[in-house]
């Protein structure tokens, strides 16, 4: 049996930065992901990451402009560790190799980004996530022999041992179908969102809320699950992500009268107020008739106010995008837009060390958790930030962990259970439905009725809608009976983290009854905070349901007003 | 909404039977990716389809396959334009990529091959010390500059139809000197020499490397896999002044020396150039002969087929005096410039030159 000090779930950004982190502390360390490194959703993170490196800036003004993103949602305790390391790790990061575009004095450029106060985001291009999460890999290439790399296994279970302490985890190799059970002294979830679980989004295929859905499993406390963000410039055509860097360059968005309607809703920081703002302002300008496009659906994002030359050196992959995928050369016109399903900022709540409450050993870092620093609504460039941040403090805890705790002695149940739970799945016989089809209903509906405009009946509508598919799903048939890449039955359970984290955010949803970020209720359209600056935590009871309660915002330094942009 | 025929090839290790093809019509709009056709077939038809995908927007790099005979990734090519190019006109064929061992359907083994060469260039920064306290300061361009090979998304499409490999499967390769250039190129790295000199005198390195643009054609972000391996041949041999042992960086300088005098290339002084440099004796150079040797059944072969005559082997093929002023007159500009002009995606010069440029270079890809 492998057995660890720290056992990593995920290799994006989180987990890559997680697992060197440990391994410099000295702990033995494996990272275990279901599909290459490389490939891990962070690659696609194009804009860039947010640290007050300049020496005209000041970490407390970044901390101020996350605050006020958040909605007074976001933990201030948290948002102060993150921005305040923030400008060492973007240099830590420099150090190791990210190029990141330099000024003319040979120094860090920066870019503006949507809700800052002042330009503070340094970039590759509108490559960011990419370069960072190879030069990670770079780093683990490097360090091979202090991380061991289990590339292309897929986890189906977290192990709690009777202590409740969590003790490691069950995982298939994907090319071979063999279960294993990995020990572990602390195992550190670092797997991503949930965004397959929204049709369209902009998150990838391997999206699927694996870990949120892993720890709420045994126990774990969901956090902010409702606050879910639509990014305001996704693709009409297939709901590819356009940078948010596009108009941090200076790019205008128009409705059907040619109007920056931005104007209207936020007339200082226009196309950069913060996403559920500017997506907001989208929706209800295409709601009032006022989009463009075949079925007046979308909006445009003109680019071509962008000098030529910047655009095809810093907005090199959205040239691309708009040329292979849209048929848009976006330095002459411009391109249709709409708010598309993006990120989640709930998640699997932890501390600022990463540690889940209630289950020592049990870590979670980057899109899967909820620290909270993201609140009701998430900062362009805070998430590169949120993940290396937290993934090296999660590394570098656990690893100090496993110097007091015993390595865990693990028994097989868990690994029998998942074996038998794959035969199963395998085995069933073709009466119910289709997995893919039960992903299309689900995806559309989140979509339909959890998006950003919300009201009561739509939710309930989904609730229902989930509660349902959660019955099919347990009939759902696969047609792959092998162990080689059987990614089918991998699809099937898949589908049922997705669906446990659709009722974790239709619930939340649900209960909040004000609006608040990326949550707006059009049946309580304000922001309540004296009933309602309040965390929802959520965690599964015996039946299955979820349970609600309630923790407070910490505040520190910064008293709630009104957010106007 | 169209239809289109989508024939894939599929391999299953487990059931003892060889690969075999499998047919399925799928319904989409004509910009629709193949990998979209392929992932309708899965949802519909059959699960059991093996394909590597996550972000369907050409950044994750997992969807490599061939499609028609060409390498790319199947979410970067839209279905009409596979159609195009489909062999019989109406049947779009996907296979896996080559040059890799296919574990199922259209999964390959990259580890066997991709990542090996990957780690076989040391493909990490080696820190230009002291570190300093804040960034490095390097210049602006540096940087814009090497963006182009960290653009690589580690796909495998030039890896899969490198002829060069298909002949030396040991041939370092396209996508793993492409990531070498990312160091090289990289002011911030203190072993530029040594990862040239490592590279140059490797049999297997950036001498190996046959010129075939196959790479540049099938990279789906632009990267030029073949641009940055000359790259690296002008700094090893210009900038280092490197001098391998597999004569490599001789040989470059034998066409380049022969062009300049005649016009066209003189087989018969190609060889002894390579081995002895531009100078009379180098005829005589001991492992000219040993090539001369080694290459006499090629050259035999060639003599028989009639691909070339004796005479014309030997003697100089000339051109015109006024062609032979024009090419001398585009090596004098070339070598009078102060720097070297490197193209690059981008770094690019005037607005007005801009819109071609790329669009040209991946029009092709």
């Amino acid at each position: 049996m492998p057995s660890h000090d720290v056992l990593i779930i995920g290799a994006g950004l989180a987990g890559q930065r997680a697992a060197l982190a440990a391994a410099q502390a000295g702990a033995s360390v494996a990272i275990i992901s279901k599909v290459h490194p490389v490939r891990s959703h962070s690659v696609a993170a194009a804009g860039g990451i947010n640290a007050a490196v300049s020496v005209d800036d000041d970490w407390r003004s970044h901390a101020y402009d996350t605050v006020k993103g958040s909605d007074f949602l976001g933990d201030q305790d948290a948002i102060e560790v993150m921005c305040s390391e923030a400008p060492k790790e973007v240099l830590h990061l420099e150090h190791i190799g990210v190029t990141f575009h330099r000024n003319d004095s040979g120094q860090l450029d920066l870019r503006a980004f949507g809700g800052a106060s002042v330009k503070r985001t340094a970039y590759v291009a509108d490559i960011t996530g990419q370069a960072i999460l190879h030069v990670l890999y770079e780093q683990l290439m490097k360090h091979h022999e202090t991380v061991d790399r289990y590339e292309e296994w897929f986890v189906t279970s977290l192990i709690r041992g009777e202590n409740g302490d969590c003790h490691g985890v069950v995982a298939r190799d994907i090319r071979t179908g063999r279960m294993e059970v990995f020990a572990a002294k602390s195992v550190i979830l670092a797997s991503g969102g949930a965004g397959q679980a929204f049709k369209p989004t902009t998150n990838g295929l391997i999206c699927t809320g694996d870990g949120i859905a892993q720890a709420y499993e045994i126990g774990a406390c969901l956090m902010d699950m409702e606050m879910i963000q639509y990014h305001p410039t996704t693709l009409v055509e297939n709901g590819f992500l356009i940078t948010e860097g596009a108009r941090g360059e200076g790019a205008h968005l128009l409705n059907s009268e040619g109007e920056r309607f931005m104007e209207k809703y936020a007339p200082n920081k226009m196309e950069l107020a913060s996403r559920d703002v500017v997506s907001r302002a989208e929706q209800t300008e295409i709601n009032e008739g006022r989009g463009v496009g075949p079925d007046k659906s979308g909006i445009y994002l003109d680019i071509t106010v962008v000098p030529k030359k910047r655009t095809l050196e810093a907005l090199r992959e959205i040239v691309n995008i708009g040329k292979d995928f849209a048929g848009v050369d976006i330095t002459k016109e411009p391109i249709l837009i709409r708010p598309g399903q993006h990120y989640i900022m709930g998640g699997v709540k932890t501390d600022v060390d990463g540690q889940a409450p209630g289950i020592p050993g049990l870590y979670a870092a980057g899109e899967v958790a909820c620290v909270s620093v993201h609140g009701g609504n998430r900062l362009g460039a805070n998430s590169l930030l949120d993940t290396l941040i937290f993934g090296r403090r999660s590394g570098e805890h656990a690893a100090e962990r496993a110097k007091h705790v015993e390595m865990p002695k693990v028994g097989l149940e868990k690994l029998h259970e998942d074996e038998q739970r794959i035969k199963e799945i395998i085995g069933r016989d073709k009466s119910g439905r289709r997995v893919s089809e039960i992903k299309d209903e689900l995806g559309t509906t989140m979509n339909q009725y959890v998006a950003v405009y919300r009201e009561e009946e739509g939710l309930q509508k989904a609730h229902e809608t989930v509660r349902r598919l959660k019955e099919e799903a347990k009939t759902a048939y696969v047609d792959d009976q092998g162990t080689v890449f059987n990614q089918d039955v991998l699809g099937a359970i898949e589908l049922g983290y997705m669906l446990d984290v659709s009722e974790a955010i239709v619930v939340a949803a649900i209960d909040r009854k004000e609006s608040r970020g990326a949550q707006f209720r059009v049946d309580y359209p304000d922001r309540n905070d004296e009933e309602w600056q309040k965390h929802i935590d959520i965690t599964r009871n015996g039946d299955d349901v979820p349970e609600i309660s309630y923790s407070p915002v910490t505040i520190t330094q910064w008293q709630n007003e009104e957010r106007k942009y | 909404m169209a239809e289109f025929k989508l024939k894939l090839r599929r391999y299953n290790p487990e059931s003892g039977d060889a690969p075999y093809w499998q047919e399925h019509t799928v319904e989409l709009e004509p910009h629709r990716s193949v990998l979209e056709g392929i992932l309708q077939a899965k949802a519909r038809d059959d699960g059991s389809i093996g394909v590597r995908c996550s972000c369907k927007a050409a950044i994750c790099g997992s969807c490599g396959v061939r499609i028609n005979g060409k390498p790319g990734l199947a979410c970067h090519t839209h279905l009409d334009e596979a159609l195009h190019t489909a062999k019989d006109g109406e049947t779009i064929v996907v296979e896996p990529m080559g040059n890799m061992p296919v574990i199922k359907d259209l999964i390959v083994d990259m580890d066997a091959v991709h990542w090996k060469k990957i780690q076989r260039v040391t493909p990490w920064l080696i820190n230009e010390e002291p570190i300093p306290e804040r960034e490095y300061v390097v210049p602006r361009e540096s940087m814009v500059d090497i963006t182009q090979t960290m653009a690589c998304i580690q796909c495998g499409a030039c890896v899969s139809d490198c002829l060069s490999m298909e002949v030396d499967p040991l041939f370092v390769g396209p996508a793993a000197l492409a990531k070498s250039y990312r160091f090289v190129g990289d002011p911030r790295d203190a072993a530029q020499e040594i990862r040239l000199k490592d590279l140059a005198e490797d049999p297997h390195g950036i001498y190996d490397c046959t010129h075939c643009f196959k790479c540049i054609e099938a990279c789906p972000k632009g990267v030029a896999p073949m641009s940055q391996i000359m790259r690296l041949r002008r700094i090893s041999g210009n900038d280092y002044h490197i001098v391998d042992r597999n004569n490599g960086d001789r040989h470059e300088r034998a066409f380049v020396s022969l062009i300049r005098d005649h016009g066209l290339l003189w087989e018969a002084e190609l060889l002894p150039r390579s081995y002895g440099g531009d100078s009379w004796f180098g005829k005589f150079h001991p492992s000219a002969g040993a090539e001369l040797v080694s290459s006499l059944p090629a050259i035999t072969k060639a003599l028989l087929r009639g691909k070339v005559t004796p005479m014309g082997a030997l003697k100089p093929h000339n051109i015109p005096a006024e062609d032979l002023k024009q090419v001398q007159r585009i090596y004098e500009t070339v070598e009078g410039r102060e720097e070297r002009v490197e193209f690059n995606l981008y770094i690019s010069g005037k607005d007005e030159d801009l819109a071609e440029a790329p669009a040209t270079e991946e029009a092709s890809a």
